[in-house]
């Protein structure tokens, strides 16, 4: 299965989702800052994983499928909630890559130029991401 | 995974970080940067989302559900106002989150399919165990 970059997909999105979206990820961003400067780093580090993104994305992948589905006269509403759980499931992969995101972080900004470091662990948040989705639809397609 | 020495110094930079310790920035100057947290992180945020909507195939696109969104914005504006230190101390902690995250996903993806719950109730009952498994992990582990 091959990796696809959809950009009328994107351009589905209405103007209220994108405001949930930025409204909840600035919001949760700030919630972090607070956290920190009240009780720490280590308390409010917690929160740079909240799954900020996640929740909203899960919401407008489902409605789209079943507004897909719609079109053709059908329900769409099974098609929408497994959409949802394979979102769910390459969220779950991902969390390994952040992780290592993480790890990166915490030990090369010590050492490099900070702005270097974040490229650095960005590239292998990317990395670690799609090797993960790779072996696991390789698993997957193995046992089929 | 978190040896005495770095749970040493990262206790020394937090009692640092209490009033009489390092200096304390003024009222106006921290409204500034909650301000710039919310639009950078805002837009960070929808970027990575928006990204993320374009791509296929879904399960693809799900690995964006746990983009470093949050944490660039966060890290990027905590470093220019509190140092390397102080930033790199907050992603040690991110890994605990990471973790609760990946518990968070494979809940969700549960609740929905062997439940048959609706996407956006599942994703949000499931944040009562991102919360639990993040804060159990900051109190047995990073405390």
């Amino acid at each position: 299965m091959h990796v696809r970059f959809d950009i009328r997909a994107a351009a589905k999105t209405k103007w209220y989702e994108l405001l949930v979206r930025f409204v909840f990820g600035g919001g949760i961003t700030v919630i972090a800052g607070l956290l920190a400067k009240r009780y720490g780093p280590v308390f409010g580090g917690l929160f740079l994983a909240f799954p900020a993104i996640f929740p909203a994305t899960a919401t407008l992948i489902e409605k789209h499928e079943r507004e897909r589905k719609a079109k053709k006269g059908l329900s769409g509403k099974e098609r929408g909630r497994l959409a949802a759980a394979l979102c769910a499931r390459g969220t779950e992969i991902g969390s390994l890559a952040l992780i290592c995101f993480a790890i990166a972080v915490w030990k090369l900004a010590p050492m490099l130029n900070f702005a270097a470091a974040l490229a650095i662990a960005l590239a292998i948040w990317l990395g670690t991401a799609f090797l993960a989705w790779r072996l696991q639809k390789k698993h997957i397609c193995s046992r089929i | 995974m978190f040896p005495a020495s770095d749970k040493a110094r990262l206790r020394l930079y937090h009692d640092a970080r209490q009033p009489g310790g390092l200096k304390e920035h003024p009222p106006r100057s921290l409204l500034m940067q909650f301000l710039l947290r919310f639009v950078i992180g805002g837009l960070v945020v929808s970027l990575f989302a928006m990204f993320g909507d374009a791509l296929k195939p879904k399960s693809f696109a799900g690995l964006f559900g746990a983009a470093p969104s949050v944490a660039l914005a966060t890290l990027a504006i905590t470093v220019a106002s509190d140092g390397k230190a102080y930033a790199s101390s907050e992603a040690c902690s991110m890994i605990a989150g990471a973790v609760a995250l990946g518990l968070y996903a494979w809940l969700t993806m549960q609740l929905i399919v062997r439940w048959r719950w609706h996407g956006l109730v599942a994703a949000l009952t499931a944040l009562a165990v991102w919360f639990g498994c993040a804060l159990g992990i900051w109190l047995g582990v990073l405390r």
